[in-house]
């Protein structure tokens, strides 16, 4: 499994995923903090059903999209994790959800 | 005030690019996927310190002072914005924020920088498999390293990788290295070219030295691999010199190479190249760096492969290159301002066809041969599928695409596009460069209706500077 080699972060921002408390480095990507704590499938694929994690962790690969404060597809290696920030995993394609859009 | 150049990327060539633009007077917007300037190779430069200059190397740090340099000068630099068009009447489209944007200049130049090419074998969408350069990402975003991983293919990065875990004190459980033997003796007349870079060259020996001295196991010859496991990677079965063998691990890190990141340069409709040296495809410029499209310039590892201290030189050369076009320097302080950087990027790319001919990767590695191994990551379609839609009598990528949705999926490609391209090349007997490539269409990058329905239309008192 990852783990810290480097350690000098300032402050440590605290998240929750699926209802864990998740602790992520300060500037570090939500995808590199589940990693640290050995989260490796981050979704089950639209196709076949499939677990897959991240590949590429430079936004290229889309194979980290997750559902990031209710709002799914986000490539969680292209986002940086905040305090209070929601994370699950996604499975499928994600919901078009015509009701909950904001009509204004 | 208006903006002279739009920048896209702030890697090497995009910070550069956006120094020398600023210094002689023009008004640069530098807009930037990442949270913090650097690009890939200089990723999360900022925030590096004694640890990781230990680890990483003098290489990574040189970043360091190029990243203050464009902070200090006067460049709007816009972070985690997401490019997603730039049109032929130089309109560049981007979010930030969850706000979509537009806006124009009379210059842009395109820093996008490389991506590391696909490596199709069985198992390579397992969670727990990634890309080397991932690996490396991590250790310098968030000084993760993987215990007693397995790093496998071929190419510098391979092994940059590799010494930078041994450094960090990570034990690494096998190196599996898919070079082709015969590749050496085709490099063999490349040699007189890339001893201006011989430093370089003897860098990567004593690397591959200490990480030998450290015992670590080395597997040569390989021809084929296969990553074991059903929902995560539990390891990699590697066919060396005809026998296989199987090495479990929980993390498999894959890398053959970086080719540039294209999608934003196709999107654009500019011309193209297929570089049979690099298997990639790249960008036409000219000697300032500028393309089809008057006014839009390609700067560093988008344009072909050529390394960080290249992308640099090159960022110079496209920046000198608008500057006169826009009229705020003239020719003369062009060609003199551009001298050093040119003595640079000649230097550095000195090297490159011994180093594009000793790390080619492998036919089989490029185009494989295993019927279940997955091709199109997003869509998850085999080798047997894009076999059997291209036995149907299709000649391109296009028409592909639509028989079964192939390069489809979210990553546009990007991880099957040129597998695609060189597989309807080997089954239609036919030249790569003649197959072409997917028809890239923006928004290159997903954009949310939301932020379509409510575009901003940037007027000029909006940048401030
Ligand atoms: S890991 Fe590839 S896009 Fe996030």
């Amino acid at each position: 499994m990852f783990k810290r080699v480097i350690n000098d972060a300032i402050a440590d921002v605290v998240f929750d995923f699926e209802g864990a408390k998740i602790t992520a480095r300060s500037g570090e990507s939500v995808a590199a903090a589940l990693l640290a704590d050995d989260l490796l499938s981050f979704r089950q694929t639209p196709v076949k059903d499939l677990a897959r994690g991240p590949f590429c962790m430079m936004g290229v690969c889309f194979d980290c999209l997750m559902v990031i404060d209710g709002q799914p597809n986000r490539q969680a290696c292209q986002v940086v994790a905040t305090s209070g920030m929601k994370v699950a995993r996604q499975h499928g394609a994600a919901e078009l959800n015509i009701d909950q859009a904001d009509p204004a | 005030m208006s903006i002279d150049i739009i920048i896209i990327g702030a890697g090497p060539a995009g910070m550069s690019a956006a120094i020398t633009a600023t210094e002689s007077g023009a008004k640069v917007l530098l807009l930037d996927d990442q949270p913090t300037p650097g690009g890939q190779i200089y990723r999360a430069i900022e925030a590096a310190g004694d640890k990781q200059a230990t680890i990483l190397g003098p290489e990574y740090m040189a970043g360091k002072p190029l990243a203050q340099n464009m902070r200090s000068t006067n460049i709007e630099y816009v972070a985690d914005a997401s490019v997603w068009q730039v049109t032929d009447e130089r309109e560049v489209g981007y979010s930030s924020n969850g706000q979509a944007r537009l806006v124009t200049a009379p210059a842009i130049i395109l820093a996008t920088g490389a991506m590391e090419r696909p490596f199709p074998i069985k198992g390579w969408t397992l969670p727990g498999v990634m890309m080397a350069g991932a690996a490396q990402t991590m250790l310098k975003t968030s000084g993760l390293a993987a215990e007693g991983a397995i790093f496998a293919g071929c190419g510098p990065l391979l092994y940059l990788v590799a010494h930078q875990y041994l450094q960090a004190g990570v034990k690494i459980a096998a190196i599996v290295d898919t070079t082709a033997k015969a590749n050496r003796l085709k490099a063999l007349p490349h040699i007189p070219g890339a001893l201006r870079r011989w430093d370089l060259l003897s860098k990567g020996q004593k690397w591959q030295s200490e990480i030998r001295k450290s015992g670590t196991r080395i597997i040569n010859n390989v021809r084929a691999l296969k990553v074991l496991g059903d929902t995560k990677a539990e390891g990699l079965s590697v066919n060396a010199g005809g026998t296989w063998q199987n090495i479990p691990s929980d993390h498999i890190f894959l890398h053959q190479g970086v080719v540039p990141n294209v999608n934003l340069s196709f999107a654009a409709s500019l011309d193209h190249d297929w570089d049979e040296q690099q298997l990639c495809w790249r960008p036409k410029t000219d000697q300032w760096c500028g393309t089809s499209i008057d006014g839009v310039y390609v700067a560093g590892d988008g344009g072909g492969i050529g390394g960080g201290l290249a992308a640099r030189a090159s960022g110079e050369i496209a920046a000198l290159g608008s500057l006169a076009k826009l009229g705020l320097i003239d020719t003369a302080a062009r060609d003199s301002k551009a001298k050093t950087a040119r003595t640079t990027l000649r230097r550095e790319l000195s090297i490159r066809p011994f180093l594009d001919t000793w790390f080619r990767p492998s036919d089989d590695f490029r185009v494989p041969t295993d019927d279940d191994a997955i091709i199109c990551r997003c869509e998850e379609l085999s080798l047997k599928d894009i076999r059997d839609t291209i036995e149907i009598g299709l000649v391109g990528p296009n028409q592909l695409k639509s028989f079964c949705r192939a390069g489809m999926g979210p990553c546009q490609g990007r991880f099957c596009g040129l597998t695609v391209q060189e597989l309807i090349a080997k089954q239609t007997n036919r030249p790569a460069a003649d197959v072409g490539y997917y028809r890239l269409r923006p928004p290159i990058k997903p954009l949310r209706l939301e932020e379509l329905a409510n575009l901003q239309i940037e007027e000029d008192e909006n940048i401030k500077f």
